[in-house]
């Protein structure tokens, strides 16, 4: 079987180099990023309505919009630049140094898996509730699904992301069904926003709501960035991986603006604040049997497609410290036959099994929120070091985002109001997984960092760093 | 400066690494879980009429709450089940400690390790 690993992106087998198949195209980075994300608007966002009201979950829908599109640009700016599985940690590994890239795959890993099992969690209780069984209970469709998902992962990156981008569309375009459907144009007849929303209940808990509500804020968006994850598997980074990713926010932003519009003007604030399923909940509200089964079709739909993408997302980070022996180098194989990271994908499988069955939804996306919250504001620093080592014009770079510093600024600060509002109901386990990441950290630092090459960990073909 | 050579990891050394990983993995996301400190801190304002009026609904929601298969008794604890939102100061300024010196002490550290890697990296050109 394939062992040790050489250069990036590429093991070797028995003298046979064995790589990661440059196979995909912006449709796919497309793909993968909305595949990942979209199911945040069928459960998560909602959750912002509880901590805030429904105009906080609107707020916050906008605010954290704009810091996914700082994080968009910067990432693409970024990625284009050095594109290497692992995105973001490869980004780290060059520009801040070893220990931040350990950190900054651990916070890929463990957003990802925990947003599988979140997903996992979503598609079991929407088909027990579907079944209306006494007795019926979510685990072995949880099971089914992240081992099934795991499998497909397994067999090859292209058939994985094809079957993404068809359920991904499914489930967007329902959606956009859902929404003309209602005559979105008229309140009244089927919308009822003005008598759901009042100036009572608009924002219950007042400005700090609106901040509490940042945390479930980020689950519309959560994962866009999981598309500089493929950049060694996409024929031509430097094109697709901006464009995927770029109109991937483009496509959340719309959906997110339309999903709100429905389920605030069809459910009061109390409920949509805490159903695991606020978009077929619309569809039922609305009293159409079609829109209800078409609602928990694309539920589960925007499940599977989610959780599929985090696989193959968490899979590729975990595979990135194996190569770089961050972590043993046993992780680092490529399967001879279907060239994926499958030791990384079989690993990672138990561990999120494990939480799906002990962790319940909102404590599960609040660990993915969690890392990736650490993840954005490592992306505020990365890129004023990286403008700052290679002022522009020193390389050549796929894309060069516009506004530099301002998303950097603007990203830091909502960081910074995020982190505050998960204190806000959610502070132990903020200290408890910093706590970790901490410990980790050490360890990685005092001990394990000896079994790294050094030199070889800077695979760009750029000039020595300004300030070195 | 000459070139750094890393040890060989042993494989009992390589699993020991991985057991190390997987329960760090576990205590820090299953001890919450277990102690109880996860999740949302919310409790309920327990109110003695049981009315759609006393739970501040109008008769378009009190409709949709029937529609969804709840009646004021059953909506209640959903209703009345909120967050209370105190700034815990000394919680509040613990969690910023911890924060803070955990990005210090990543970045630092990391700009040690990043120094022998462009050594290490540019001398060899």
């Amino acid at each position: 079987m394939t062992v040790a690993v050489e250069t990036a992106g590429t093991a070797v087998n028995g003298g046979d180099r064995v790589s990661l198949l440059r196979v995909l195209g912006p449709a796919h980075v497309w793909a993968l990023g909305v595949g990942i994300v979209l199911v945040g608007e069928f459960t998560g966002w909602n959750f912002s309505a509880d901590k805030g009201g429904t105009l906080a979950a609107l707020i916050v829908c906008w605010v954290v919009g704009l810091l996914y599109t700082s994080v968009a640009m910067i990432d693409s700016e970024v990625t284009s630049t050095v594109a290497a599985a692992g995105g973001q940690y490869a980004q780290a590994k060059h520009i801040v140094g070893p220990l931040m890239a350990f950190n900054v795959a651990l916070f890929l890993v463990f957003a990802y898996t925990m947003l599988e099992v979140s997903d996992a969690i979503l598609l079991g209780d929407t088909i027990v509730a579907k079944a209306g069984i006494d007795g019926l209970t979510h685990n072995s469709f949880i099971a089914a699904t992240i081992v099934v998902l795991a499998w497909l992962n397994y067999r090859g990156v292209l058939m994985t992301l094809n079957v993404n981008f068809v359920i991904t569309a499914i489930a967007y375009v329902s959606i956009v069904i859902l929404f003309f459907s209602v005559s979105p144009w008229t309140q009244g007849a089927v919308l009822k926003l003005n008598e759901l929303v009042t100036p009572g209940n608009a924002l219950p808990y007042g400005w700090i709501g609106v901040i509490a509500a940042f945390q479930f804020g980020i689950w519309y968006y959560l994962g866009i960035e999981g598309t500089t994850q493929a950049a060694e598997e996409v024929r031509s980074p430097a094109r697709s991986l901006p464009y995927g990713t770029m109109a991937g926010m483009i496509t959340l932003l719309i959906a997110a603006a339309m999903t709100w519009y429905v389920c605030a003007s069809l459910m009061p604030w109390e409920y949509l604040g805490i159903t695991p399923y606020p978009l077929w909940d619309a569809g039922k509200l609305t009293g159409s049997p079609l829109l209800e089964n078409l609602l928990f079709v694309a539920t589960l739909l925007a499940a599977i497609a989610s959780a599929n993408g985090c696989i193959n997302d968490a899979a590729r980070a975990w595979f990135s410290l194996g190569r770089d022996r961050y972590l043993p180098s046993w992780f680092s194989a490529v399967h001879p036959k279907y060239r994926t990271p499958y030791r990384s994908i079989l690993f990672l499988l138990p561990i999120a099994l494990a939480f799906a069955f002990i962790a319940d939804l909102n404590q599960a996306i609040t660990f993915s929120i969690l890392s990736g919250v650490l993840q954005y504001t490592f992306m505020s620093i990365n890129i004023m070091m990286f403008r700052k080592k290679w002022p522009l014009g020193s390389i050549r770079r796929g894309y060069t985002h516009p506004f530099h510093p301002l998303p950097a600024i603007v990203l830091f600060c909502l960081c910074v109001v995020t982190y505050f509002a998960i204190f806000l109901g959610f502070g132990s386990q903020l200290i408890a997984m910093i706590a970790f990441y901490f410990l980790i950290s050490v360890w990685f630092h005092f001990y394990r960092y000896k079994f790294v090459r050094r030199g070889d960990q800077f695979s760009m073909p750029w000039p020595k760093p300004q300030g070195y | 400066m000459s070139r750094y050579t890393p040890p060989e990891q042993s494989k009992t050394g390589q699993i020991f690494d991985i057991v190390v990983v997987v329960v760090a993995i576990f205590v820090a996301l299953w001890l919450p879980l277990k102690l109880g400190l996860a999740g949302a801190a919310k409790s309920i304002d327990a109110l003695d009429a049981k009315t759609w009026e006393a739970l501040g609904q109008n008769p378009t929601m009190a409709s949709i709450w029937e529609k969804l298969g709840y009646t004021p008794e059953t909506a209640h604890d959903v209703i009345q089940n909120r967050f209370h939102y105190v700034i815990d100061w000394p919680t509040l300024i613990i969690m910023a400690i911890v924060l803070i010196a955990y990005f210090v002490f990543l970045f630092r550290a990391s700009d040690r390790e990043y120094r022998d890697v462009i050594i290490e990296k540019f001398e060899d050109k």
